[in-house]
């Protein structure tokens, strides 16, 4: 009964992906042009984004960065997954080598500037290079230091799967509110605001700051899982 | 000019580091030089107008991907063959 009704779920998606997918013309010169010149215009004048690259990474092309998140929140499930069985045995660490004083000193004074850093490159994302997969990276980077430096320097694992899991859902509900408001996924709904703003760009601020929580609280999670692998 | 000049030798220097990864029995060594790697071509991102990719490079290239290496190191062997199993057992990270 179970195979059946899995069989027939199957078949149904099937059929209407391949309905949607038959459509498309592969293969076939739609842009005359390119659209090259419609991003950079639009960019400035319509979106008032400073940042070319985020406006396309975030607005343009915001489909596929959700798919980009989404491959590398499967590529932390799986490698979790995989290191599952020895996660029990809390409070053991593999601990590269014992650090020094001066080790720790200095990764406690640069631990506060390191987080201040990535925070600023991801809410900045419209404005200045970087956005929200940099800035959660380099976030990450300093709880890594910290996690080498302190060998009792732990992260909730609880705590970093919500945060890993809101940031995710409100980045598809903010895609489904595009919707209800303009008509396609990831459409921008709020204002556009002043150019070099910090308030400008409607969604892609709000966007790119769910994605720097996503992204540091999943490579903090890979790394704390990866410290606390041991045989 | 000087300009190309700085970006050749950027590039032999990530050339020669590669090229240093390969042969090096030493894991350690070998990994320390794919982080230089990264480090280099953070600085040519940087040089050609990416910035974007250039913060990507230094954060995921140079710390995360280096320090997952070491780890593995550190849970494996640290050499490439078994000759040299003495020193193996003498090195720090064991």
């Amino acid at each position: 009964m179970k195979k059946f009704l899995v069989i027939l779920i199957l078949a149904v998606l099937g059929f209407h992906l391949f309905a949607a997918f038959s459509g498309l013309g592969f293969g076939v010169t739609r842009f005359e042009k390119g659209v090259k010149d419609f991003y950079l215009e639009k960019t400035v004048s319509e979106l008032h984004v400073a940042n070319t690259v985020t406006s396309i990474v975030v607005n343009f092309r915001g489909f596929d960065t959700l798919g980009e998140v989404t491959v590398l929140f499967l590529a932390v499930s799986a490698m979790g997954g995989i290191l599952y069985k020895r996660r029990h045995h809390a409070g053991d660490r593999s601990v590269l080598f014992s650090s020094s004083s001066i080790v720790r000193s200095g990764s406690k004074l640069l631990f506060p500037a390191i987080i201040l850093l990535g925070v600023y490159i991801f809410i900045h994302g419209h404005l200045s290079p970087g956005g929200g997969f940099q800035g959660g990276a380099i976030i990450a980077t300093g709880f890594l230091l910290m996690l080498i430096a302190y060998e009792n320097f732990s992260v909730s694992h609880n705590t970093l799967s919500y945060i890993e899991s809101f940031a995710g859902i409100f980045f598809v509900v903010i895609g489904l509110l595009g919707f209800m408001n303009g008509g396609t996924f990831l459409q921008n709904f709020l204002p556009a605001g002043i150019l070099n703003n910090l308030f400008s760009g409607g969604v892609i601020g709000i966007i790119y700051v769910m994605v720097g929580f996503k992204v540091a609280a999943e490579l903090t999670g890979l790394i704390y899982t990866i410290l606390h692998e041991k045989d | 000019m000087i300009y190309l000049i700085l970006i050749f030798f950027l590039l032999i220097l990530m050339l020669g580091a590669a090229v240093y990864a390969v042969v090096q029995k030493d894991l350690l060594y070998a990994v320390i030089a794919t982080g230089v790697i990264s480090l280099v071509l953070t600085a040519i991102f940087y040089m050609l107008q990416a910035p974007d990719v250039a913060l990507t490079e230094a954060a995921i290239g140079v710390a995360l991907t280096t320090i997952i290496f070491l780890i593995t190191i550190r849970n494996t062997k640290r050499y490439e063959d078994d000759y040299n199993k003495k020193d193996n057992l003498k090195s720090p990270l064991k």
